[in-house]
């Protein structure tokens, strides 16, 4: 097997974890559980898919995807937060929303393919200069734009997180409400921004599936990824530095069985490795606490001020 | 000081949460340069109305003004964008971050402008007395080290209105005594105090004028050098009352408690209970003493069988208990009437009624595989009667009690199981003043 097109597969493979594991990152970051990760990816999905059939321009498709996966989001906030709804079970009913309507929306498209300029829109580009490099410049740098947006967007975030102050307010939303409500944020303000921005990410991330990585419309087009990335959330330590290599990890895991087609291990057992992985890293990454990889303190709890 | 606008003041504010009338038509005036202190048993609607100056909690009714404009408190935002600075009761603080990041939250700061922000930290340091290491972490700190962290928030802030909600319950002494040269200088400055303490030495010592609260309404407001302690006791509680604590003579009988060597470790592994060795007797009260943190709370949890022992032996009435589970320590008589800081942290439940919570300590020793509460139910009925515990039925949610009824409840529960040996920790924290001396006789 060639192994610099395997990691650069591997990359690839890797970009929709990226996005919504990034997406699930600022969700949770923002002290809300939202399991929709997976709802929000297949309307991302859809809505990108439908636009490029229907328009042919990408840049639009990404814009609706986007749109569509923070309107998720959204309703989401709205019922967590302004209602105080429970976040499991309308971050659950998010996801079987978004299967359904993905599937319903997508019928008469299933098997269709996306436009050709679209295709050729995302097509893999070579860095100039660094795509060179031997050996790295294969499988780091020459890609289509989403994998480059996807970087540039973890980078982002954890500038965002780690290094600005609406960062550091927005951390103390998650941590603890009262105190960040105490020190004059508007907490709810923080969560509707945050939380539709994360929807938009994961969005992405089921636009990417649609538009770049299969590029043909087909139903429950996500697979199960998005509760892979919920997982990677906690593997990456709510790190979004840490983000690109877990999920580049599990793109490894997630493409491993094409590339060992003819090998003597079970094809089945290869298509379980990125679940069995995902048991595994959780179970070794929450044996061990510590005050880096500990998760938001108030993540999943609602917020009133008056209550003690 | 008649003619004078007070700098705040508070018109007919009334505030309940379901059926409890927390503040009801409080009224309140407070001067610039002037340390007014808040008087009240627990319950009392102190921190209510603290909260509302804060902008935490909306009143129902009544108006604030502000140098004799009535303003609007919807948020924290708004009383801060005010000038009022408060020190909450229980602190607000963000443990995973540092001290530089919970002084700077909420502020538009430039992260490159982080250099001016330690400058002016640390000339507050200097000018107060305060020290504290910028970036430790919260959840690192001692409780006085987050004390100082919260005074230090609000110093930062600036304020006009100054607020400090039972700040001195963590302090030692000295503490205490830097905490009121700030308030002095504070108070020098023009600023307005307002200051809240059960400790009536520390009243009588930095107080202006006290306003006595009582149930949620206003009594009195009184000049500190025209008044006594108790002549502030019997507002407090409303009746003239002993003050004096009568010691009951008891037998003292044979040992019945033996700890030698003790070493017990705290939640994060550090050893805090370094070789303690003391022994009880039968009709002995052993008092423990020391400033919050000092381990009291680990060594209490290992006496009562809920903590591992690192090293050391706990023998009680001739039998080794360490190493074995608190049910075998319950069995013996041994009892924790543990009030921690939260008061709900050990021992009840919050979110269970009465009866359930009298329940936890005592299903082990019914027969049959279903529960039956009615027993319990009719002993959480007499409880209410003989200690006065103020709540709406026994089926209620025991967090919405106030502090001191849930404190009740646990001592009521664990009196009720005749104890051989009794572990309290703050037993008295948070009960008005008849009720102790109830206990103590
Ligand atoms: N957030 C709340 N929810 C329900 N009840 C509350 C809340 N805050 C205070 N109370 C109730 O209001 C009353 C006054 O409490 P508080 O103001 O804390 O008293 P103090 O500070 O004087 O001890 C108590 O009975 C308490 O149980
Ligand atoms: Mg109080």
């Amino acid at each position: 097997m060639d192994m610099v097109s395997f990691l650069s597969a591997t990359v690839v493979a890797g970009t929709p974890l990226l996005y919504a594991t990034l997406g699930e990152i600022l969700t949770e970051k923002s002290g809300n559980l939202n399991l929709g990760v997976e709802g929000m990816m297949l309307i991302g999905a859809v809505a990108g898919f439908i636009s490029a059939y229907t328009t042919g321009s990408p840049l639009f498709s990404i814009g609706m995807a986007m749109i569509a996966g923070a309107a998720g989001a959204l309703v989401y906030t709205f019922l967590t937060v302004s209602l105080r709804a429970n976040q499991v079970v309308t971050g659950l009913t998010l996801t079987i929303f978004g299967t359904g309507l993905s599937s319903f929306l997508g019928q008469k498209y299933v098997g269709q393919v996306v436009p050709d300029n679209v295709k050729n829109f995302f097509k893999p580009l070579n860095i100039p200069v660094l795509s060179n490099i031997p050996f790295l410049g294969k499988i780091l740098f020459s890609h289509d734009i989403l994998v480059y947006l996807s970087i540039i967007i973890a980078i982002a975030l954890g500038i965002y997180l780690y290094r600005t102050s609406v960062g550091l307010n927005l951390r103390a939303v998650g941590e603890n409400p009262s105190s960040a409500d105490a020190a004059s944020i508007n907490i709810n303000l923080y969560k509707y921004i945050n939380l539709m921005l994360g929807g938009a990410i994961c969005g992405l991330g089921g636009a990417y599936l649609s538009l770049v990585y299969v590029p043909t419309w087909q139903e429950n087009i996500t697979s199960g990824r998005g509760w892979i990335a919920v997982a990677l959330v906690i593997f990456a330590s709510w790190n979004p530095y840490k983000a690109i290599i877990a999920s580049y990890l599990f793109g490894g895991l997630d493409i491993i069985g094409f590339r060992l087609e003819n090998a003597v291990i079970s094809k089945y057992f290869l298509d379980m490795l990125p679940y069995l992985g995902t048991i595994v890293a959780l179970t070794v990454f929450s044996a061990k606490k510590s005050r880096k990889n500990s998760p938001p303190k108030h993540l999943g709890l609602p917020y009133f001020r008056e209550e003690r | 000081m008649k003619e004078r606008v007070p700098l705040i003041s508070v018109k007919n504010i009334c505030k309940s949460f379901g059926t409890v009338k927390a503040c009801n038509n409080i009224n309140l005036e407070i001067y610039e340069g002037e340390i007014h202190t808040l008087l009240g048993e627990n319950g009392a609607g102190k921190s209510t109305l603290i909260n509302i100056l804060s902008g935490v909690y909306m009143a129902d009714r009544g108006s604030i003004t502000l140098m004799g404009e009535e303003i609007k408190l919807s948020s924290p935002k708004d009383s801060i964008k005010y000038g009022i600075g408060t020190i909450y009761q229980h602190f607000k603080l963000v443990d995973a971050m540092t001290a530089r990041e919970n002084i700077i939250l909420g502020q538009k700061i430039s992260f490159r402008k982080m250099r001016d922000v330690d400058l002016k930290i640390a000339e507050l340091c200097s000018k107060y007395g305060i020290e504290l290491e910028l970036d430790k972490h919260v959840e690192d700190m001692s409780v006085g080290e987050k004390q100082n962290l919260e005074i230090l928030k609000v110093l930062f802030r600036g304020a006009k209105v100054l607020i400090l909600d039972e700040p001195t319950t963590v302090f030692t002494p000295q503490e205490t005594e830097k905490l009121f040269n700030i308030m002095r200088k504070m108070k020098k400055a023009g600023c307005a105090v307002i200051f809240i303490s059960h400790k009536m030495d520390e009243v009588m010592k930095i107080s202006d004028r006290i306003t006595v609260l009582r149930k949620g309404e206003t009594v009195k407001t009184l000049i500190k050098n025209e008044t006594n302690p108790k002549e502030l006791t019997e507002l407090m509680v409303g009746a003239a009352i002993d003050l004096s604590i009568k010691k009951v003579d008891a037998k003292i009988g044979r040992q019945i408690l033996k700890i030698s060597n003790l070493k017990v470790n705290d939640d994060d592994g550090t050893n805090v209970i370094k070789d303690i060795s003391f022994s009880v007797r039968e009709g002995e009260i052993l008092g423990i003493a020391g400033i919050a943190g000092s381990g009291q709370r680990e060594l209490c949890e290992a006496i009562a069988g809920v903590r591992g022992v690192k090293h050391g032996e706990i023998v009680f009435d001739g039998e080794h208990l360490e190493g074995k589970n608190p049910r075998e320590f319950i069995k013996r008589g041994i009892s924790l009437g543990f009030i921690p800081e939260d008061r709900l942290g050990m021992g009840l439940i919050g979110t269970m009624d009465m009866v359930d919570n009298l329940l936890l300590k005592s299903y082990q020793t019914e027969d049959g595989i279903l529960i039956n509460r009615k027993p319990l139910a009719k002993k959480a009925l007499e409880l209410v009667k003989k200690l006065d515990i103020k709540t709406p039925g026994i089926n209620y949610p025991i967090k919405n009690l106030s502090g001191g009824n849930i404190q009740k409840i646990l001592l009521g529960r664990e009196l009720g199981l005749k104890p051989r040996l009794l572990i309290m920790a703050y037993p008295v924290r948070g009960l008005d003043i008849t009720r102790v001396i109830l206990f103590t006789i």
